[in-house]
């Protein structure tokens, strides 16, 4: 494989910060050698960093290939520089037999990025019997999720997590209390009173965590909180690191930027789960993910078509797309001076692979060449229906973003360099 | 006199000359009402249709009869036997009645915010007659008519909104409006049926009754639906009528001139008691209902007026 060489980049190294300079790529992987005949990209003006790992991607298949297909996701990601795709269970029906997970990673073949698996905890994620994780672990899963269903039932819980924690398996929840939640489609508070819209309190999350965590000390296991988004709960979230617990928790991206008031006249692509909270909430959350409490960002991509979003606010679909959208929103974050670029490719990239023990997310010598190279600047209005996904409910339609992929590069290949490519 | 807006989807985007604009007219309507003059056929050649997705006897009827005393052609649609039990969205089965080119459409529907949602798909002027638990403009506009000829002000008044807050789109209504046209607004309920943040809208909460009804000038009572009576809400029917119906004793604590109201239907013996109810020396609630009709004639003729200006649906301007 011939070698390749970005020139005069400011390289982004969630590691090291940020440098101007070269980087060399040669047989897949970056080089710490002499350029040699490298093919010469110039970057000038340019930002280069290791290619996003997005954590929780629902993808549609199996059950619902018109919002989603491993090919479409892959489309979406290659153009929005995430070059590893981690993809939910929450299919219908879910990925809780190695059967399943098989189909899955067949039909993954088709992504153009690098795709990993996240299987169910439990069967039907209906929290009544623990799925058969040694199999689905043998079959590749990187970690079990119930998604967004919360298991109610303790005893049934401490099990699962007792037998993951045996196979030294991460386990991914959904802080929330399901009792407190159930039929909310607000957070509780002044907005959603006035809109006559059932509402949560931001409480509900404190208890989901507070318990999770408690569950956490029982049985030692490798915890991931999938969305922290309330103040309240980023205490809890701290102790439990201070007492060394394995426990990391992530945001998405829509909790960062967004908030309740955005929902304004019942905009149902602005309902998410869990809803989009106070603007005190959101300050919060993003100070954690600068100080590394919050340790990963990721889109919770959650494809919809537009029946189930053309509905009254209440009985719409919950979930937002956002592979393409991840990284121009997230540089809103850099923009406004709450977060670095090595700051926010470590939440993107470097933390979630660790976590999850996957290549890329490194700028290191010897990493595979997951790249993403972006103009940090570049201006412009989304179109929702420009965007690749099969579905188009992207909140950020009509918005004003900065921020462009130029090129995404994966184990040294090129998967978009600004159009459709390989 | 101006109205500049398209539909009446709440109270929300009024401001206190559209409210005031309203109230005009609708006295002009109440008056000939009550002295059975015949009114002008404000809506001759338009077609209102009724589209009622919750059950409705009284906001439908007097939108019927709001309608037919202005010359409309009146059309009620039951929704809940038509096509939306065959499955048929909102938005389609508005997109079908749009087709039919109505001029009015009325609206009532279970989910907050659903009527905005069907307004933003039509042509025609759209009127929420409640939606969810948001808004049910037309309620509150006849409360504030009904206020304003038995007080002959609609300011500076000390109004207290008593009962199911949290779940009451015609409280949220009268909040807005009566905080709007600058009168005290006090809110007397159980803490569980008190929305969260209610605090915040520039309002006084009360769980003491006797207290929050203390020198009002208007006492709004609001029904407590039956699936909320036992064990969720609150501990039991007989315990809310002790503490939070309506009776003389509490009503003493009032002002001597107090208003009585109720938007109907009344529960006797939950929230009020059947003799404050009937004692039309304080009662208003008769009078309520005939302002309904009033204050939908105003509100459908003045919606018909920008209708005809703007003819944004190509329909011939017949005047």
């Amino acid at each position: 494989m011939s070698a390749l060489l970005f020139r005069n980049a400011t390289l982004i190294d969630p590691e090291r910060g940020e440098t101007k300079g070269d980087l060399l790529v040669r047989d897949g992987l970056i080089d710490g050698g002499a350029a040699g005949h490298a093919q010469v990209i110039d970057a000038t003006g340019l930002y280069l960093a290791p290619g996003i790992v997005d954590l929780g991607v629902k993808v549609c298949e199996p059950g619902e290939r018109h919002k989603e297909s491993y090919r479409s996701a892959g489309q979406a990601a290659a153009a929005g520089g995430v070059t590893t795709i981690v993809t939910r269970p929450d299919t219908n029906p879910a990925i809780d037999t190695p059967e399943a997970l098989e189909f899955a990673k067949k039909r993954g073949a088709d992504a153009r990025v690098r795709v990993a698996h996240i299987a169910a905890l439990t069967k039907g994620r209906e929290g009544r019997e623990m799925a058969e994780l040694g199999f689905l672990q043998d079959a590749g899963a990187v970690a079990y999720s119930d998604g967004d269903h919360v298991v109610t039932d303790t005893k049934i819980l401490s099990r699962a997590l007792t037998y993951a924690k045996s196979l030294g398996a991460l386990v991914i929840g959904h802080p929330q209390d399901a009792g407190l939640s159930a039929g909310a489609a607000a957070t509780s508070g002044p907005f959603a009173s006035l809109k006559g819209l059932p509402g949560v309190s931001p409480m509900a999350e404190r208890m989901g965590i507070d318990r999770d965590i408690a569950l956490i000390e029982m049985t030692g296991v490798k915890y991931h909180f999938d969305q922290i988004t309330t103040a309240r709960a980023l205490p809890a979230l701290e102790r439990a690191k201070a007492n060394g617990f394995d426990v990391t928790a992530g945001v998405s991206i829509h909790h960062l930027t967004l908030n309740e008031f955005d929902v304004g006249d019942y905009r149902s692509f602005f309902k998410v789960k869990p809803p989009l909270r106070s603007e005190d909430d959101r300050r919060a959350v993003v100070e954690a993910v600068a100080t590394g409490l919050i340790d990963i960002i990721c889109s919770m991509h959650t494809p919809q078509d537009e029946e189930s979003k053309r509905l009254p606010f209440e009985d719409a679909a919950s979930g937002a797309i956002g592979l393409e959208t991840l990284l121009p929103a997230a540089l809103r974050l850099v923009h406004s001076g709450d977060l670095t670029l090595p700051q926010l490719f470590r939440a993107l990239s470097l933390n979630p692979a660790r976590r999850l023990g996957l290549p890329g997310g490194s700028l290191a010598t010897g990493s595979p060449a997951d790249l993403v190279l972006f103009d940090k600047d570049a201006p412009f209005v989304l179109d929702r229906f420009t965007l690749r996904s099969k579905s188009k409910n992207t909140p950020f339609d009509g918005a004003r973003l900065q921020g462009r992929v130029k090129m995404t590069m994966i184990g040294g290949e090129i998967v978009y360099n600004g159009t459709e490519n390989a | 006199m101006s109205f500049g807006h398209r539909h009446l989807l709440g109270i929300e985007p009024l401001s206190p000359s559209d409210i005031t604009s309203i109230l005009d007219l609708s006295d002009a309507y109440a008056d000939r009402m009550k002295a059975g003059t015949p009114q002008p056929k404000a809506l001759a050649g338009l077609t209102q249709i009724n589209m009622f997705y919750e059950n409705s006897t009284r906001t439908q009827a007097s939108f019927e009869l709001a309608g037919k005393r202005l010359g409309a052609d009146v059309m009620n649609m039951s929704m809940s036997t038509s096509s939306i039990k065959k499955g048929e969205t909102l938005v389609d089965t508005a997109l079908t009645l749009n087709a039919m080119r109505p001029d009015l459409l009325v609206v009532r529907h279970g989910s907050s915010g659903a009527v905005n949602l069907l307004a933003s798909k039509v042509n025609c002027a759209v009127l929420n007659a409640g939606d969810g638990r948001h808004e049910h403009p037309t309620q509150a506009l006849l409360d504030a008519l009904t206020i304003r000829r038995t007080k002959g002000r609609l300011h500076r008044l000390t109004v207290a909104i008593c009962g199911d807050i949290a779940h009451s789109r015609v409280a949220r209504s009268n909040i807005l409006l009566l905080g709007r046209m600058e009168n005290r607004v006090r809110l007397i309920a159980p803490p569980t049926l008190v929305p969260s943040g209610a605090a915040d809208w520039g309002v006084e909460v009360y769980d003491d009754m006797a207290k929050g009804l203390e020198g009002a000038d208007v006492v709004m009572m609001l029904r407590l639906q039956k699936e909320r009576m036992d064990g969720g809400f609150i501990p039991s029917e007989r315990e809310y009528f002790h503490r939070f119906g309506l009776d003389g004793e509490k009503l003493a604590r009032a002002k001597p001139d107090v208003i009585v109201m109720h938007p109907g239907p009344m529960n006797r013996g939950v929230e009020i008691d059947g003799i404050v109810a009937d004692d039309v020396t304080h009662s208003v609630i008769q009078e309520q209902v005939e302002m309904g009709v009033a204050v939908r004639m105003a509100a459908m003729d003045l919606l018909a007026r920008n209708l005809q200006t703007r003819n944004d649906h190509g329909r011939e301007v017949l005047v």
